[in-house]
């Protein structure tokens, strides 16, 4: 396995998340089967495989949006299977959508200003009787978004309402609104699913600072091979709701299961 | 009509008009900022309305009434009667706080269910409420009806001017409220609400906890009701469970929200204004056109035409800009950010 850069094989980053046998019905349907994997803390790490084979469904019970019907997930340290979304965000996770949820009605600042955890102006007595810190607050976390939204290139949109956005402009919101959270660990779900080159290169530039700046780690489902085998150390392959491969992207390339769970059969075996 | 009785006449329609727009802004809270479809207003006018009128009306003379017992009669505890009605504003107080413990059983039992259940949940409440005042009439008299309601500060002015006195309490109360309403939703609190209302996965997702906002809405937009529910009793003076029927005491106030512009609280007062115009106006038209069923059509009408020429209401919902603090690019990427 590679190492971070920097760092002695010695002091070899811990897990940040384990996921333990987890498996999860949806009816007769088995989604997730008894999968097992971990993720190393301050890592990039790529999770691919052929539609259908359980990835958002894993996205989903990491974060809390479902609950396993057996096995046992750990983040940092902590037992979070069960716990529900607002709980797993608290614990310092925090997830982006295949399909970008941005909230239409409101405006691309006000996507982010949502964001930050435990605002005092959220209680509603604080919003009557101390409306000065509340106003203060608001002041420290319009600061905070604007500096975001310098980040991913969406400055010019600050009062656009994010409805109005264009596909690739909301998927930079989404990525945007989990750099507000100050998470541990994001979870990007098809990040570059519909957005052009262009707009992929800036992402993908904002991913690699948010790691190495901010100390997130990464956990991403993407079907671009090319930004994934660029992007993610390591690669994590998914078929029929379990593990079949992880390792570097070369050899998870050239490994003849992912093969097959790609093309649907041995290049040896029988058409 | 002479002079004065046609601004007779509007004090009293603008009284109407407030005591609606402060229950547009409640369900301004519950539908126009956080997406709760309620359909049982009628349930929290009612509660609120009996609630401070029971309170402060005399008790019924047995002789007369041997079914109806009730009657707080706080008026005439010289405890409160600091010369200014005390006892009226712990009649509003205890009727927001009813509406709001009924609201907070409502919403822990349906606001983690689908939306549906709530609406079902209102609608529910809203007739058992009607049917609770209607058929037990040791309570308030039944159909027959609560009268002798007492006036606020009756004393103060001659019986013929009450009115202008009125109007100024009820727009005292109006002003305070909205007040209290705007504060809350231009918060971060109310940018919460918003969310949910827009997408409560991704809101979920943004580390709030959903089912919590939800009640908090719900409790705070259903207490905003309950006053407007006691001020209306203190007004109108007569209360029946026949005043509460859902079209008088639901449908009108869904059309305020509708027609002034759902998610801004401007609108919600506009719109009570406009609806209850053309609800009182058109009892001058003649013949057949002042029935009451061809004025319900009329709002009908106005709720129409407003979807078709202005679907976010007169004001609609006003998007909170921020002054940019950095200099704008001058033009956009033309790299193809679309």
């Amino acid at each position: 396995m590679l190492g971070n850069e920097g760092k002695s094989e010695l002091t070899k980053s811990p897990p940040i998340l384990r996921v333990h046998d987890v498996t999860k019905d949806f009816g007769g349907v088995r989604a997730v089967d008894r999968c097992s994997l971990t993720v190393m803390r301050g890592t990039i790490t790529g999770l691919i495989g052929p539609n259908g084979a359980g990835k958002t469904t894993l996205f989903n019970l990491v974060a809390g949006a479902l609950a396993p019907t057996g096995g046992e997930i750990f983040f940092d340290g902590r037992q979070i299977s069960g716990l529900r979304p607002h709980q797993t965000f608290a614990r310092g996770l925090m997830r982006t959508f295949q399909i970008p949820r941005e909230l239409r009605r409101m405006t691309v600042l006000e996507n982010l200003m949502l964001v930050p955890a435990r605002q005092s102006g959220e209680r509603l007595w604080a919003t009557w009787l101390t409306p000065w810190k509340v106003a203060r607050e608001e002041h420290r976390i319009q600061a905070q978004a604007l500096e975001v939204l310098e980040l991913v290139n969406l400055a010019h949109l600050v009062n656009e309402l994010a409805g109005n956005l264009s596909g690739g402009q909301k998927k930079l919101l989404e990525l945007a609104r989990t750099l507000m959270a100050k998470p541990k660990m994001v979870l990007l779900d098809e990040p570059g699913a519909g957005i052009n080159r262009t707009l992929l290169r800036d992402l993908s530039a904002n991913i690699v600072r948010a790691s190495v700046e901010r100390d997130v780690t990464f956990f991403i489902i993407e079907h671009d091979m090319r930004f994934v085998m660029t992007m993610c150390d390591p690669v994590i392959v998914m078929a029929n709701g379990s593990v079949i491969a992880e390792g570097p992207p070369p050899e998870v390339q050239r490994d003849p299961e992912v093969l097959e769970a790609y093309l649907g059969g041995r290049p040896d075996g029988p058409a | 009509m002479d002079l004065s009785g046609i601004l007779d006449y509007l004090v009293g329609f603008a009284i109407m008009a407030m005591i609606y727009a402060i229950f547009a802004l409640g369900l301004n809270v519950h539908w126009g900022f956080t997406g709760l479809f309620n359909i049982g207003i009628a349930g929290f006018f009612a509660l609120g309305a009996y609630t401070a009128a029971l309170l402060t009306s005399p008790p019924p003379d047995p002789e007369q009434f041997e079914d109806f017992i009730f009657g707080g009669n706080l008026a005439q505890h010289g405890l409160l009667n600091f010369g200014i009605d005390l006892w009226f504003v712990v009649g509003i107080a205890a009727a927001a706080a009813v509406c709001g413990i009924v609201a907070l059983i409502i919403g822990t039992i349906t606001l983690r269910l689908n939306d549906d259940y709530l609406s079902i949940a209102t609608l529910g409440i809203a007739e058992s409420v009607r049917f609770f005042f209607l058929n037990e009439k040791w309570a308030a008299n039944g159909s027959k009806g609560l009268y002798r309601i007492p006036k606020f500060m009756g004393d103060l002015v001659a019986p013929e001017n009450y009115d202008y006195l009125y109007l100024v309490v009820v727009l005292i109360v109006l002003a305070l409220l909205f007040a209290a309403v705007q504060r809350a939703v231009r918060s971060p609190w109310g940018r919460v609400l918003r969310a949910i209302r827009e997408d409560e996965t991704a809101t979920a997702a943004a580390g709030k906890n959903i089912f919590h906002f939800k009640l908090q809405a719900f409790v705070f937009g259903s207490m905003v009701m309950g006053i407007g529910g006691a001020l209306f009793a203190h007004h109108v003076r007569f209360l029946s469970p026949l005043t509460f029927d859902p079209l008088l005491a639901t449908f009108v106030i869904w059309a305020m929200l509708m027609v002034g512009g759902s998610g801004n609280n401007v609108g919600a007062v506009l719109g009570a204004f406009v609806v209850w115009g053309v609800w009182a106006g058109t009892q001058f038209l003649p013949g057949v056109f002042a029935d009451p069923s061809f004025r319900l059509c009329m709002i009908g009408v106005l709720i129409v035409a407003i979807m078709l020429l202005r679907p976010g209401g007169l004001v609609g919902e006003w998007r909170r800009m921020v002054v940019r603090t950095t200099a704008p690019p001058a033009t956009r990427d033309p790299t193809g950010f679309d």
